[in-house]
């Protein structure tokens, strides 16, 4: 695709969720709720004790408040644009473009993560902070480091979106693999609690999934959680998985196009 | 009103066909429905790995509790929770082909709507709870027994009629609905752990303004025999039907105001 079409189509994206303010106004809102409710329970976990897990009172804060923000950017779940358009046949008109429906849906999403970045990341961050005060990086370029590793975990989560939104070249409605991977999402991503609160051999099997990478990682640089050598590292296995996930997603999607039977009429 | 109530039970008894009516697949979704609850009883179990009581309560007394929550939660999850999907009735005009019809435009909504694989959500709840309620000590009378009958079901509506308040929002936030879910998702994230877990005007507003500490964690410690470390008075503690009748009439108030200020889409 050439860039300048990719460009558009991130415009695009950017501005059609710009177009659903109050439903962006309804998600900060939603988003700091559940940012109170998840902040009190590990406060509650953490009690009087110095760290738990290695992490301080105000990194488990901040892990709470910048999750309910990074959660709006990554978007985990409710994502089934390529399963309705397989559902409807529309996707024929995907197939038809002279561009591969990877790459299209792969700029729009991220026209809609710099749009959430800009207001879903903000919101949670400023109430926490009022709140309850926030951690504040101590190394400087922890900022840059923790952006570049949002940046792969919206890439991440896409690709996982969009796997999961293939089973549907099969089964014709994903909508209970889509169920399936909200569920496991919410647990297997940190969402819930941190993935380090597990017992070694699970955080182990969870490491070796995408789904830490796509939220647990740039959380826990952004709080410097690891030192400054493991910050390069995760950012190294994000792009590992991304660039791996972006390639299966293309082989599945090849091997589901021959399988495909056009709904619709 | 026998004839009405006869049409309700043909409509549900349709439903229940026509759920059931793929036996295998089915019985996967029923399956996957005991799983996914497993989810809420891992991530307590998770936090007990990690500390050994959690606002006041120790394992078994936090399982005891996050089940009749749990349970509480899945019954009007089972029953009215998919009236959430209001404001896509109305964008797409179907509340217009319910209100046409000679019956109520919400009894329709609900009956139409039952998802029964939800049943596998109430299942699991049972589970722990006869876990959690052997584990706990929980020193049996009349009253407990009664408690352990009364709390998931007095939750189960006030939690559906958090649910119809919440759709009766979209009446005015077309695009909002997610609003709703702070109040019915978070509600059961609230009152799945102890209320003194929360502090400050949070809690103040969860706990009392909205009452949910009378819906799960006040039943929970009359049945466990145990005092409020919060100070509130025990009479309290038996409050949750009360709860649960003050939150249908809020429900019923929005929903009626709600349903007379619509105007159709058009569609």
């Amino acid at each position: 695709m050439p860039p300048r079409t990719f460009v558009a189509l991130v415009g695009a994206g950017f501005r059609r969720w710009a177009t659903y303010r109050q439903a962006t106004i309804a998600g900060g809102f939603t988003n700091c709720v559940f940012g109170f409710l998840r902040c009190y329970v590990l406060l509650a976990v953490v009690g009087s004790s110095a760290h738990v897990v290695g992490y301080d009172r105000d990194q488990i804060v901040t892990y709470v408040w910048l999750g309910q923000g990074v959660l709006g950017v990554v978007t985990l779940w409710g994502w089934s644009d390529l399963n309705d358009r397989v559902k409807s046949g529309d996707i024929t008109i995907d197939l038809l473009r002279p561009v591969n429906p990877i790459a299209t849906y792969f700029a729009t999403d991220l026209g809609r993560a710099c749009h959430a970045a800009l207001t879903r990341l903000i919101a949670p961050l400023v109430v926490g902070a009022i709140a309850f005060g926030l951690y504040v990086p101590r190394r400087p370029q922890t900022f840059a480091l923790a952006v570049m590793s949002l940046a792969l975990a919206v890439g991440v989560s896409f690709a996982v979106r969009y796997l999961v939104n293939l089973t549907a070249f099969w089964v014709l409605d994903a909508r209970g693999f889509l169920i399936a991977w909200a569920i496991l999402g919410n647990v297997a991503t940190g969402l819930v609690v941190p993935v380090r609160f597990f017992p070694d051999i699970v955080q182990w099997v969870l490491w070796c999934t995408p789904f830490p990478y796509m939220f647990q990682a740039p959380i826990d640089i952004a709080i410097e959680r690891v030192g400054p050598l493991e910050q390069w590292g995760l950012i190294g296995v994000q792009a590992v998985v991304l660039v791996a996930l972006l390639w299966t997603c293309d082989r599945v999607q090849r091997r589901g196009v021959r399988t495909l039977v056009i709904q619709g009429g | 009103m026998a004839g009405r109530f006869g049409i309700y039970a043909a409509l549900v008894r349709a439903q229940i066909r026509a759920q059931t009516q793929y036996r295998l697949s089915f019985a996967f979704d029923l399956l996957f429905n005991v799983v996914i609850t497993f989810v809420d009883t891992i991530t307590i179990l998770v936090i007990f790995r990690i500390t050994p009581v959690l606002g006041g309560f120790d394992l078994p007394d936090a399982l005891l509790l996050s089940a009749l929550a749990g349970i509480a939660f899945a019954l009007a999850d089972l029953t009215v929770g998919n009236i959430e999907r209001l404001p896509k009735y109305v964008r797409e005009g179907l509340l217009d082909t319910v209100l046409v019809r000679p019956l109520g435009a919400l009894s329709q909504l609900i009956v139409g709507d039952l998802s029964i694989r939800r049943l596998g959500r109430i299942v699991q709840g049972l589970g722990v709870l006869i876990v959690a309620v052997v584990l706990a000590d929980v020193r049996f009378t009349p009253a407990v027994a009664a408690m352990l009958v009364i709390v998931p079901l007095a939750g189960a509506v006030t939690f559906a009629a958090i649910f119809v308040t919440g759709a009766s929002l979209s009446f005015w936030l077309v695009e909002a609905g997610e609003v709703a879910n702070a109040f019915t998702y978070g509600g059961r994230d609230f009152t799945l752990y102890p209320t003194t877990v929360y502090t400050g005007w949070f809690r103040r507003a969860f706990a009392y303004g909205l009452g949910f500490a009378a819906v799960i964690y006040f039943p929970t410690l009359a049945i466990l025999g145990r005092s409020d470390p919060l100070g509130t008075p025990t009479w309290l503690h038996w409050a949750a039907p009360g709860v649960a009748v003050v939150w249908c009439g809020v429900a019923w108030l929005a929903w009626r105001t709600g349903i007379r200020r619509y105007r159709s889409t058009g569609s």
